[in-house]
């Protein structure tokens, strides 16, 4: 073969450097891929080892018993993973509402519509610089709701401790009287609570369910929504019956991804929540969660404690893992360009 | 990104550095820098800090570092030796000290006041019996108009609003002091919840940390906790005027915290509570705090600094305490404590 001796020839075949370069680069992603199951599992094996005595001692009583009492040494968490779940819903659903409603405000050109009329009344909708503000205030604003991800959840605790809960109190404690019959109800508000917890959680799991929303929300191919338009639909016809259900499985992801993350959120939790020890169906009553109980036990725990607490970490481990292979689950079967688009 | 990249060689250059200086302490060759490295109890940290802040500034080859991680940690930190010294508001336990091959000397170092705070408007003095108190923490007294409050307070009107119970969610030495105070006082506490560092209370919302009690207490109208007389002073929180054990009702003060002190003996090893003190005019919940410190040190120079230290912290450095809360040691006390240290080897 002639031409592949022909030095003005572009291709040939790898140096041996550069065989060597790619090997050891295949190599090293493979050592940290590994490296990084292996961690996880390492860690899963550390907890379940230290957290053994405790297993073996309180087995699965620790999972519906009441009672944290160091000194008797009966120890539970049922408060703890019900304020665990409890908080992590009421978070989700009131971070889903205002979530997937800014992700739609923010994709489906409500914003844009409005910049562009007040535009057109100045006569500068196709001005070169003017005219990119629809799109741009969209992006702007997105990336200040992502913002929201970067602040540091103590700051979100103190916040909650010295804006939100004063705020709100009045009206909880005006529910409370007028109220009170229904469970949601059932106490008065006297401080750290639920309530003021919930609220600030689903303020925080708010840019993990925007965002991808958003992405989701953006990546329904235009042609759906025209066809919808072309039979008629208004836009919230078309936004409701069209766009939000081809959107629903990712948006869904979302939801569960930020679940996971409000499972394990720890320090805004330990400040907000009040760390009482009851079940309670009430909003305004304090509660406790497992990354809280974690977070406050830990420091001064002996060593017939820590066993206890890796039990309880253990426990939260497995009902965060729960969640999120859930969560990835439902993510890897929405496709990210919805069916019927292309 | 721009900062994030040039500060990576920055990062990278400190800690060569870092490392560098502290491998020439733990050599501790004449002349290098030689380093401390101490960890525990986080309600005297603020004291510790200054105390070794100007002993190194007044000698320039020592630097101290104290982490104010928590007793139950600066125990732990002492029995895995990761630590020259440690601290602890709850001393040692005898099982605990037996785990050290050589032993281990507690050294009270400063004393403190633990002060319940309220929030109630209109209500600038509280005088708060010794049953009423206990009984609040029990949950049986429910509403600041209770009879039990109303006959210590004459005079005083008290709202009829529900006490709102604030405790500690952490597991603390001041949680481990106020319970060992208040079992003193109630046999019914002492059955249950009994002393603990985070006993199951019956009653409250819980805040984290003395910083948290002292927050909520600051938003919450009707609430009482208990918090550390510093943090209770420099919040300008009001404080309860409490009974003692011989019927007199006694605010905390640097005077009736040293009468309070001077009630319990100190032993041979130095750890003594002062749970229920009998005297007249002594402040019913006050404690010692106490540095955790090897009988013996393989580095004779550490060895030295460190005695050097605890001298200074024992003598000069007790005039900070006050301005910043705490309670100086009585001087017999300082006293007992600068010998102990001399016999540390």
């Amino acid at each position: 073969m002639p031409e592949t001796m022909d030095a003005n020839q572009v291709s040939r075949p790898p140096t041996t450097y550069q065989v060597f370069v790619d090997r050891f680069f295949r190599g090293l992603c493979y050592l940290f891929a590994w490296l990084s199951v292996l961690l996880v599992v390492f860690i899963v094996v550390r907890i379940a080892t230290v957290a053994w005595p405790a297993i073996r001692q309180h087995g699965l009583g620790f999972l519906t018993g009441t009672t944290w009492d160091p000194n008797t040494g009966q120890y539970a968490i049922l408060p703890e993973a019900w304020g665990t779940l409890y908080s992590s819903i009421l978070a989700l659903i009131g971070g889903s509402a205002f979530g997937v409603s800014a992700a739609l405000f923010l994709s489906e050109g409500f914003l844009g519509d409005l910049i562009f009329r007040i535009l057109k009344i100045f006569g500068t909708q196709f001005h070169p610089f003017w005219g990119k503000w629809p799109e741009r205030l969209e992006d702007y604003l997105k990336n200040l709701i992502e913002l929201l991800a970067a602040i540091p959840s103590v700051v979100y605790g103190l916040w909650g401790l010295f804006v939100v809960i004063p705020l709100i109190r009045p009206v909880c404690n005006w529910l409370h009287l007028n109220l009170g019959v229904i469970p949601l109800f059932g106490t008065s508000l006297s401080g750290p609570g639920m309530l003021p917890a919930a609220m600030v959680l689903s303020i925080m799991i708010l840019p993990t369910i925007t965002a991808i929303s958003r992405d989701i929300l953006v990546a329904v191919p235009s042609k759906l929504r025209m066809a919808s338009y072309g039979l008629g639909a208004t836009r919230w016809e078309t936004i409701l019956g069209v766009v939000l259900p081809t959107a629903s499985r990712g948006i869904f992801g979302a939801i569960l991804l930020a679940f996971g993350r409000a499972l394990g959120e720890t320090m805004a939790l330990a400040m907000l929540i009040g760390n009482a020890n009851v079940i309670s169906t009430s909003l305004l009553s304090p509660a406790n969660t497992l990354a809280a109980l974690l977070a406050n036990n830990f420091p001064e725990a002996g060593p017939k404690e820590v066993s206890v607490l890796m039990y309880a970490a253990l426990v939260l481990l497995g009902i965060t893992l729960l969640v999120n292979m859930i969560a990835s689950a439902i993510l890897l079967r929405a496709s990210p360009v919805p069916e019927g688009g292309g | 990104m721009k900062i994030m990249r040039r500060s990576w060689p920055l990062l990278i250059g400190a800690i060569i550095i870092f490392s560098s200086s502290s491998c020439g302490g733990d050599g501790g060759g004449p002349g290098g820098v030689l380093k401390l490295q101490g960890a525990g109890a986080s309600f005297p940290a603020p004291l510790y800090l200054k105390w070794f802040k100007s002993y190194s500034g007044a000698h320039n080859n020592v630097e101290i570092d104290y982490q104010s991680v928590g007793s139950g940690s600066g125990v732990k930190s002492v029995i895995d030796k990761t630590v020259d010294f440690g601290a602890s508001d709850a001393a040692m336990t005898p099982e605990e000290v037996a785990k050290v091959d050589g032993g281990i000397r507690c050294l009270p170092m400063t004393a403190g006041s633990i002060v319940l705070s309220y929030n109630l408007e209109g209500v600038a003095e509280l005088r708060l019996s010794r049953k009423a108190y206990a009984d609040i923490f029990l949950g049986k007294v429910k509403k600041w108009n209770d009879p039990l409050i109303a006959a210590a307070n004459p005079g005083v009107t008290l709202p009829d609003v529900p006490i709102n119970v604030v405790v500690r969610a952490d597991s603390s030495g001041t949680t481990f002091v106020f319970s060992k105070h208040l079992s003193a006082v109630s046999p019914e506490f002492a059955s249950s919840p009994g002393t603990n560092k985070m006993p199951n209370w019956p009653v409250g919302t819980r805040s984290k940390g003395n910083e948290g009690v002292t927050a909520s207490l600051k938003t919450t109208p009707g609430s009482v906790g208990y918090i550390e007389f510093g943090y209770a002073k420099s919040q300008k929180l009001p404080m309860a005027t409490l009974e003692n054990k011989a019927g007199k009702y006694v605010t905390a003060t640097t005077a009736s915290g040293q009468a309070g002190l001077a009630s319990a003996q100190l032993p041979e090893d130095l750890i003594a509570w002062a749970s229920d003190p009998e005297s007249a005019d002594a402040y019913p919940i006050v404690t010692y705090t106490w540095l955790l410190c090897y009988k013996q040190y393989q580095d004779k120079r550490k060895l030295e600094v460190l005695q050097d230290l605890l001298k200074y912290c024992l003598t000069v450095g007790q005039s900070d305490c006050e301005p910043l809360g705490y309670i100086p040691l009585p001087t017999n006390v300082a006293e007992q404590v600068v010998a102990a240290a001399r016999d540390l080897k």
